[in-house]
């Protein structure tokens, strides 16, 4: 029931409509939650509908952090 | 696929849990609560209970809508669905979940009660359109990420001046439920030192809500994403604040949560739902200001209404034990029919249905774990 | 004097429909098998109209096998009802390391189907039964009325023979053995998907469907003793190798990351809260080996159209749980359990 996944834009259409292409799959979605969806914009679906816009910035970040995270740690005994 | 597999490499997860290992004092207990379903879900997926270590003990929170959903609601919506007139759109978690008279939405539709499984309430919107002498009802479960979903498709129902279409409600809210696993730990509940908060959830109301438990209970919350990476890096981040002493609210889903979440969904929702004064749930009891119902402007698209639908309270089987599950007094092993009489195959109660309850969970992933297998 | 012809006016193939007479047993129905059914699979066998097919068979143990198709839509991306029917029953006899031979095909049809669309299924059964070297040597035909069926429904059965020497089965899975696949997984289940109506998605996934006989065959020549071959069809991998776990009495162990399944398959599942390792397959095979012939197995399976993209996905162990287990991209393991059905309906 949580599944939510992160998409992008590839068509805007009327009435709060659009298409979202994940990883090659392309679905129609309703935009009606998002605030002024653009092309290219990746947003959050759920159940059929865009929840959120993907901030590309912070994706990175996340991601730089958690690299990082990584090489930080001394090497441990191992996971109990 | 974008934005999902940086988040699955297997190598920074185990640089992640690395420093989980790392960072966790010896000889002190870490008990996290995921709240979310869809938590439970992804941690057993990926295995990420075999990568943590011993002193981390992660709870099973209520944030699974099937889960909470008391068997007198199921009911409704069974009897609603044997109505000649009633097409009853459900989503396909809510199958096999075991109501009263040993019936479910899967029997009920095998006694030929028109049934149908949607994947959201847009599809439930299409069949009224296409079926304009029937009586659509959408039984509508969730959390906050499946509300504003419902929401829209409620004013779309306006919009199209559809005389077929109602929503049998049942939302539930986040923050209440986290408040009533707090309270309850005076009277016997399971002590919480940290939470892993609900990524989708929080894309619609924010991070916001969830200062007031920090602050009141003194616990840390961090709101995390769904992918592995996520939860490692979430389940670190809540080490840190533990080993600190810190009780705050932190983002690690920043990419799509922000403090103050959807607007434009949040009013989207204001607009078509208010607040119940009171709703029962699985396992927390009867909660005020906890679940939402159609505003009296929507009236005409509450099933409820509609039909004169009274609630009924139905406890669960004497065997189940979902209740003390899903707020985390007991561990799937502890309920005495898990792996037994209930089973994914004939489940006893909603935890073992849903793929995201924590005794589907665990029947998947512990139950291997238990038998110790090479 | 010269003879009237015995259907003096021609099937209407283009605008025509099947109608109640056309499963009475009478003269209609004897012109649709002949102008459809013989007309298209084109036979030696239905060239003697009889109700049985008298077939010659080679040396070596007979091996036979039933299925029913009621797959809907009847067409999807990548094949159709009846190709399918012929590609199920050919593998099903294949997978016992038998030459599949003869098939039959009884089909269910409901009133009112149109007998353009049944040509076209008829036709594709018959490519397919062609190219895979197999002949439909008998058939039956029945009608029910309008809303008692689903426009079709097809009914197989299949002969074929396996050499001595040869023999894939279910019980025969050892620990030490190897698991292999011989291409990606989910094909199937999602191309199913995207056809149905109340699906909404446009994806280039193409249902595999396919006739595996000729890759067994190589398989079999290069390595005679295989210890069990399986298609997986409804359940997906997962559901198969539980199965043969159980028979057997061991234990799996599968490399989540070995497990080959295309990008959008994946992207696909995702969307619908699915499991790729649960949906089903029409043109994929799990060849269980020892580990000695493991390597030259792979090898061949490579070296055939069908399995060019084929894996080595895990290995049998010990285990009195009989549990197929998952190794996770992140080392920790999960249990690939034995589900108690398809979500889906009616994709096979």
């Amino acid at each position: 029931m949580c599944l939510a996944i992160p998409a992008r834009i590839v068509d805007i259409q009327e009435d709060d409509r659009g298409t979202v292409n994940l990883g090659g799959v392309r679905v129609p979605v309703s935009l009606a939650l998002i605030e002024e969806p653009r092309l290219g914009d990746y947003v959050i679906v759920h159940t059929g509908y865009a929840l959120s816009k993907l901030d590309p910035a912070e994706a990175e970040r996340t991601l730089a952090l958690m690299a990082e995270a990584g090489i930080t740690t001394a090497h441990p005994e191992g996971a109990a | 696929m974008k934005y999902v597999n940086e988040f699955r490499d297997g190598n920074i997860a185990r640089g992640l849990a690395a420093a989980v290992v790392a960072e966790t004092q010896p000889g002190r207990v870490y008990k996290i609560m995921e709240f979310c379903g869809g938590h439970t879900h992804s941690i057993c997926r990926y295995g990420l209970e075999d990568l943590l270590p011993g002193n981390v003990e992660l709870i099973h929170g209520p944030g699974c809508p099937v889960c909470v959903l008391p068997i007198g609601r199921l009911d409704q919506a069974i009897a609603l669905a044997r109505r000649p007139e009633v097409i009853l759109c459900a989503f396909g978690d809510m199958m096999r979940v075991p109501a009263s008279d040993r019936l479910s939405l899967m029997k009920a539709k095998a006694e030929g009660a028109d049934i149908r499984i949607v994947m959201g309430s847009a599809e439930a919107l299409r069949l009224a359109r296409e079926n304009p002498a029937r009586e659509v009802v959408f039984f509508a479960i969730g959390f906050e990420t499946t509300t504003p979903p419902t929401a829209v498709a409620v004013k779309q129902a306006v919009g199209l001046g559809l005389a077929n279409f109602s929503v049998l409600c049942n939302h539930v809210m986040t923050p209440p439920a986290i408040q009533a696993i707090l309270d309850a730990e005076d009277q016997g509940g399971v002590r919480i030192d940290g939470f892993v908060g609900p990524g989708h959830v929080s894309t619609i109301i924010g991070t916001a809500p969830y200062e007031p438990f920090a602050a009141k209970y003194r616990r840390p919350i961090v709101v995390s994403g769904f992918e592995p990476l996520d939860i490692l890096q979430s389940l670190l981040m809540l080490v840190r604040q533990m080993n600190d002493g810190r009780s705050e609210v932190e983002n690690q889903f920043s990419r799509a949560v922000s403090a103050q979440g959807n607007r434009k969904a949040q009013a989207i929702c204001e607009e078509v739902f208010e607040l119940r004064p009171s709703f029962e749930w699985r396992g927390l009891g009867t909660l005020p200001d906890s679940a939402l119902t159609l505003r009296e402007a929507y009236a005409a698209f509450d099933a409820e209404r509609r039909w004169q639908i009274a609630y009924a309270p139905v406890p669960d089987h004497k065997a189940c034990a979902c209740a003390d599950i899903v707020r985390g007094l007991k561990k799937p092993t502890d309920c005495k029919v898990f792996g037994t009489a209930c089973t994914p195959d004939s489940p006893v109660g909603s935890c073992m249905v849903s793929p995201e309850g924590a005794c589907a969970a665990y029947y998947l992933h512990g139950r291997f774990r238990d038998a110790k297998v090479g | 004097m010269s003879q009237r012809p015995l259907f003096p006016r021609k099937l209407d193939l283009e605008n025509g429909r099947v109608d109640m007479s056309h499963g009475a047993g009478g003269k209609t129905m004897a012109q649709l098998v002949e102008e459809l059914f013989v007309a298209s699979f084109d036979n030696p066998w239905l060239a003697r109209r009889n109700d049985q097919a008298s077939v010659e068979m080679p040396a070596g143990r007979l091996v036979m096998t039933t299925d029913s198709y009621v797959v809907s839509p009847l067409f999807f991306p990548g094949g159709d009802i009846g190709c399918m029917a012929v590609h199920g029953t050919v593998n099903d006899l294949a997978m016992a390391g038998a030459k599949p031979l003869y098939l039959t095909a009884g089909f269910i049809l409901e009133e009112g189907f149109p007998l353009k669309d049944l040509k076209r299924i008829v036709d594709s059964m018959a490519d397919a039964a062609r190219a895979a070297g197999v002949a439909i040597v008998t058939g039956d035909t029945k009608v029910v009325e309008r809303g008692k069926g689903d426009g079709v429904f097809i009914n197989t059965a299949g002969i074929g023979v396996a050499p001595a020497g040869v023999n894939p089965s279910g019980e025969r899975a050892r620990p030490g053995d190897v698991i292999l696949v011989n291409g990606p997984i989910g094909d199937h289940g999602v191309a199913i998907m995207a056809s149905r109506e109340n699906l909404s998605f446009e994806t280039s996934i193409r249902s595999d469907t396919a006739a595996l006989n000729t890759l067994v065959a190589a398989m079999v020549e290069a390595v005679p003793d295989i210890h069990a071959l399986r298609d997986p069809t409804r359940g997906g991998l997962a559901t198969t190798l539980n199965e043969i776990a159980h028979q057997s009495g061991v234990g799996m162990v599968l490399r989540e990351a070995d497990i080959p399944v295309r990008a959008e398959v994946v992207a696909a599942c995702e969307l619908l809260g699915l499991d790729p390792l649960y949906v089903a397959n029409e043109g994929k095979l799990l060849a269980i080996c020892a580990a000695e012939d493991a390597d030259h197995l792979l090898a061949v399976m490579r070296a055939h159209p069908l399995g060019s993209e084929a894996a080595r996905i895990g290995w049998i162990t010990t285990d009195p749980h009989h549990f197929v287990q998952l190794e996770t991209r992140f080392g920790g393991r999960r249990i690939a359990d034995w589900l108690t059905g398809e979500q889906l309906p009616r994709i096979c």
